[in-house]
């Protein structure tokens, strides 16, 4: 048997219901993995003792029809946990312990499932490699000194390395497809308005969506089926029936409209990018789809676009951290005014006083039209590109990322190059529609590549099915060596 | 600054300068607390008076990850307050995000409407000595209040008090149509009896449910043009708007005199010195970097919404005018007293129902007004409920007491609210109108004046009043005043 730790979640649960394996177990495995995550830096609090508490009592009185029996889970930083520390990687929240829990993580307690710790990621989820979290960063378990990606880095790598069975990032830009791709597991990024943002840590309300990270498409649609549903506390939420999305899983894929968009072959992309997207597109055409070729025009804008409307939000999301009410205050300062310029300063790190910068500026009198708003249009013109798309097609097949994980530190000065890594990711969060990534294949350093399918609007079903046909051609096994415990 | 010369022409309102007359400009930004018993984006209370910090919920503290979700009950009041502002509903409004730092406002930015408000122009009628002026309304919208600073309990920190942060607020920007302190004066008044009428807003200034910003520039009489006006921010009683009006139009109409000009600013009006000092220039505005607030949807309004709220709007003070013109024949003044307050107008409509329609008209404007304002009390505290002043008039009517007793009657009344039948019982204030026993008293004054009784029969008229009075006092004032100057005619033919 493989150890229980490497096994997913669906593979567990059967185990759970089964009666072969008691949650304590299961718990105390994946604690023992927690253990020896130093170098991996992916937690920021572990709750090993509380989730031992709370797996016995799942013994003690198990309850089998739940969806997540027992399971222990890590849950990115950026969720408020009630009574447990939630900083979204920042200093700012260095020691904010919330009261109350957000309806994602709530909706995964529902199903028996309980806290496992608090993962590592970008400090406010900006950034694409983990490297801005004030906590540290991230190194991704494929090799020593690689990203994990960002901002869901913690997430992720805790994910590959076998600290969590799953787990549960947010996506603004990519930041769940992004680190699924450069660290070998699934990821999806669910239509905007699925999946409530009442307790999450805001980054850019309009684009944020929190996500499954999972080891298997089955176990993604199982953790979306979990955490969907209409919430009256978030105004952006959709009211829509629940769906079944692991009952419904099918890998038939016959007949099915798969559109290539050509403005995704980006120059200076590696060619073994070029090399997997090609053999994407083969088996699915192998497994019945038809391939279609596409144009998305406006695609180039969305980087730009993306840069001038997540900031904007932010710079006001991110107001509230001025050391009145909650989190760190400095104590340096004579006056309000002074105290607030202390705080700030202290308190954020760079890649977030930039973006905050950037997102005042847009927005100030005499810019906002030239940015904000035309920003806003071409985010429309961007939604058209797909809207027109999915006239004639069921779905769209692009690589995650321009590139595997690269090395610690080296992007982190350049914001341009770094900022490069979402050119795949962004449009999907613009357009508002769900896309996943799944795991394709490897580079020549056997770096993990993922491939993107992206959906229509409340199309994940469709985008999980194909995903999983793939998923069964493609086989894609990784095998770490465990550098980390050493 | 020298004396404030005006003048008053034709009923308008000039500053007379030294080189000509000016004219005042002034427009009027209220801010009116909705009427709710929950905040415009939050569950909490809105009661006045907790105690601080008491009434906070994780949204209006800001906590993170919370989210605003929009009171509809504060929505239909928005729109009902529109209506009675004979204002154009918008179908399609937005939220915006006004963004500044202050240690009350806890999100950093103050959820409002910018562009694109929930309600656009409509109008106001006023009731002048000089006539009917109609007043524009620029818009309405909806907006969260901000907590309060409390800079007097220490002194090195300032204490926060959250209890009003994101309590709904109507923002009424009228046109720049109003010409003079008494202008704004009625204006206010006349807002606020429409939005009680409606049960939108409670009007209460001392609780700091109206407030507003006054905007003033002045130009010279006959000018088309508009001149540079300045704001004062956040007056909170119409004494202080006419005051601050009177003070800054003279210091407005002084600098440019003097050849000097406005500097557009927002200005803060000092009541203890009765003056305005600059806040901020316009160099120094403020740059709120509006944006519509991603965490709420734009709001549609449906038509049928609208329409039912339209059907059942109550009778508006202008409304109820003409119809107590119509109804009570009353003049066009007694009418504009009696409705200027919904709790008036009822308590009016009540008496009025059983009792002489003239009698009620002058007790209410006249003793029972003249009570209220002696014990600075409502209509609705007053211990003389409409009931018992039905009552008092009815025993007027029906001769049981005379206008005369009726006022000593009034006065008990108004002290302790005992019914008017009771206290006319228990003194024995009945008036005394049997005509025998009148006969009785009479007889005897003529027999003891026979002098008097002579001097009158020769002429000298005047003596009939010395008869009533001897009779009153004989009867010690409850003998019924007709039927005494009958007998006594009769008697002294």
């Amino acid at each position: 048997m493989t150890e229980l730790t490497k096994k997913s979640l669906t593979e567990i649960t059967k185990l759970i219901k089964k009666k072969e394996i008691k949650s304590e177990e299961l718990t105390e495995s994946f604690i023992k993995n927690i253990e020896k995550d130093k170098r991996l830096n992916s937690f920021i609090t572990k709750c090993s003792e509380s989730a031992l508490v709370k797996a016995k009592n799942f013994d003690k009185k198990p309850e089998f029809k739940n969806l997540l029996p027992g399971i222990p889970i890590a849950v990115k930083d950026l969720f408020c946990t009630s009574g447990v520390k939630t900083t979204a990687g920042s200093k700012m929240l260095e020691n904010f312990i919330p009261n109350y829990e957000s309806t994602i993580t709530n909706n995964l307690w529902k199903e028996g499932a309980f806290l496992l710790g608090k993962l590592n990621c970008d400090e406010y989820a900006m950034g694409s490699s983990n490297e801005t979290s004030y906590f540290g960063n991230v190194m991704n378990p494929i090799a020593e000194n690689t990203v994990p990606g960002g901002s869901s880095g913690g997430s992720a790598s805790a994910l590959a390395a076998d600290l969590t069975p799953v787990t549960i990032g947010t996506d603004t830009g990519g930041s769940i497809r992004q680190p699924a791709s450069f660290t070998g597991t699934v990821g999806l990024k669910p239509t905007y308005g699925l999946c409530s943002r009442w307790g999450i840590v805001a980054f850019a309300s309009s684009l944020d969506q929190a996500g499954p990270m999972t080891k298997s498409v089955e176990d993604c649609a199982l953790m979306l089926e979990v955490m969907a549903g209409f919430d009256e506390k978030d105004s952006t939420s959709i009211s829509k029936k629940k769906e079944n999305y692991s009952k419904n899983l099918s890998d038939k894929v016959k007949g099915l409209k798969i559109g290539i968009p050509k403005e995704y072959r980006v120059e200076g992309m590696p060619k073994e990018i070029d090399k997997l997207w090609e053999n994407g597109k083969k088996l699915l055409q192998e497994s019945g789809a038809e391939i279609i070729d596409i144009s998305l025009p406006n695609t180039k804008y969305a980087l730009p676009t993306y840069y001038i409307v997540a900031p904007a939000e932010a710079s006001s999301n991110l107001a509230r951290y001025d050391g009145v009410k909650y989190g760190f205050r400095s104590n340096r300062g004579n006056n309000l005014l002074e105290m607030y310029e202390n705080t700030r300063s202290e308190g954020f790190g760079d890649e977030v006083k930039r973006r905050i910068l950037i997102g005042t500026y847009v927005l100030s009198s005499g810019y906002y039209d030239a940015y904000y708003l035309k920003a806003q249009k071409v985010r429309y013109l961007i939604k058209n590109d797909f809207d027109q798309a999915f006239k004639k097609v069921d779905a769209l097949l692009t690589p995650s990322t321009p590139s595997s994980a690269f090395k610690i530190g080296e992007k982190k000065d350049d914001p341009i190059s770094m900022y490069l890594n979402d050119i795949f990711t962004v449009p999907v969060n613009l357009a508002g529609i769900p896309a996943i990534s799944i795991p394709a294949g490897t580079d020549s350093n056997n770096y993990p590549l993922g491939l993107q399918l992206i959906g229509k609007p409340l199309d994940e079903q469709k985008i999980l099915n194909i995903a999983y046909a793939a998923e069964k051609k493609i086989n894609f096994k990784l095998t770490l060596k465990k550098w980390w415990e050493k | 600054m020298v004396g404030k010369i005006m003048s008053k022409q034709d009923g308008k309102y000039l500053i007379k300068g030294e080189k000509g007359n000016w004219e005042v400009i002034i427009g009027l930004e209220v801010h009116a607390q909705v009427t709710s018993n929950s905040k415009l984006f939050s569950g909490s209370s809105t009661k006045f008076g907790a105690e601080p910090n008491t009434q906070v919920s994780l949204v209006d503290s800001a906590f993170p990850g919370m989210l605003p979700v929009i009171n509809e009950y504060c929505v239909r009041q928005a729109i009902k307050t529109g209506l009675g502002l004979n204002a154009k509903i918008n179908h399609f409004s937005v939220f915006d995000r006004k963004n500044y730092f202050y240690a009350d406002l806890p999100q950093g930015y103050q959820i409002s409407q910018y562009k694109n408000p929930i309600v656009g122009e409509g109008n106001i009628t006023l009731d002048l000595p000089e006539g009917i002026k109609n007043v524009g309304i620029e818009r309405l919208h909806l907006e969260q209040d901000a907590g309060k600073s409390i800079h007097d309990i220490d002194p090195n920190n300032t204490y926060v008090d959250l209890n009003r942060s994101g309590v709904a607020l109507m923002e009424i920007v009228s046109k720049p149509d109003l010409r003079s302190p008494n202008e704004v004066n009625a204006y206010i008044k006349k807002l606020r009896s429409i939005m009680r009428y409606l049960g939108t807003c409670d009007g209460n200034m001392q609780e700091g449910s109206l407030r507003a910003d006054v905007n003033i520039s002045v130009r010279k009489e006959g000018e088309k043009k508009l001149g540079t006006r300045c704001e004062i921010k956040n007056v909170n009683s119409i004494k202080f708007m006419q005051m601050a009006i009177a003070y800054e139009s003279q210091r407005q109409v002084e600098l440019l005199e003097s050849g000097k000009s406005i500097d557009q600013e927002t200005r803060l009006f000092d009541t203890k010195k009765n003056e305005t000092r600059s806040m901020r220039s316009k160099e120094d505005a403020h740059d709120y970097r509006y944006f519509p607030d991603p965490d709420l949807l734009p709001l549609n309004l449906d038509k049928k919404l609208i329409e039912k709220i339209r059907k059942n709007l109550p009778e508006l003070p202008d409304q109820k005018k003409e119809r107590f013109i119509k109804n009570y024949a009353l003049s066009s003044y007694e009418a504009n007293v009696l409705v200027s307050e919904k709790e008036i107008s009822d308590y009016f409509e009540e008496v009025a129902k059983t009792s002489d329609i003239k009698l009620t008209k002058n007790w209410i404007m006249g003793d029972l007004f003249a009570s209220l304002n002696e014990k600075n009390i409502s209509i609705s505290q007053s211990p003389v409920t409409a009931k018992i002043m039905a009552q008092l008039i009815n025993s007027i009517s029906s001769g049981v007491i005379s206008g005369r007793t009726a006022k000593d009657v009034f006065e008990i009344m108004k002290e302790t609210g005992e019914e008017p039948n009771k206290i006319i019982e228990s003194k024995g204030l009945q008036q005394k109108s049997d005509p025998k026993e009148l006969e009785r008293i009479i007889d005897k004054i003529l027999n003891n004046n026979k002098d008097k009784v002579d001097q009158y029969k020769s002429g000298k008229d005047k003596l009939f009043g010395f008869f009533v009075g001897q009779v009153m006092k004989a009867s010690e004032g409850k003998a019924n005043p007709k039927l005494v100057n009958e007998i006594l005619f009769k008697k002294l033919k």
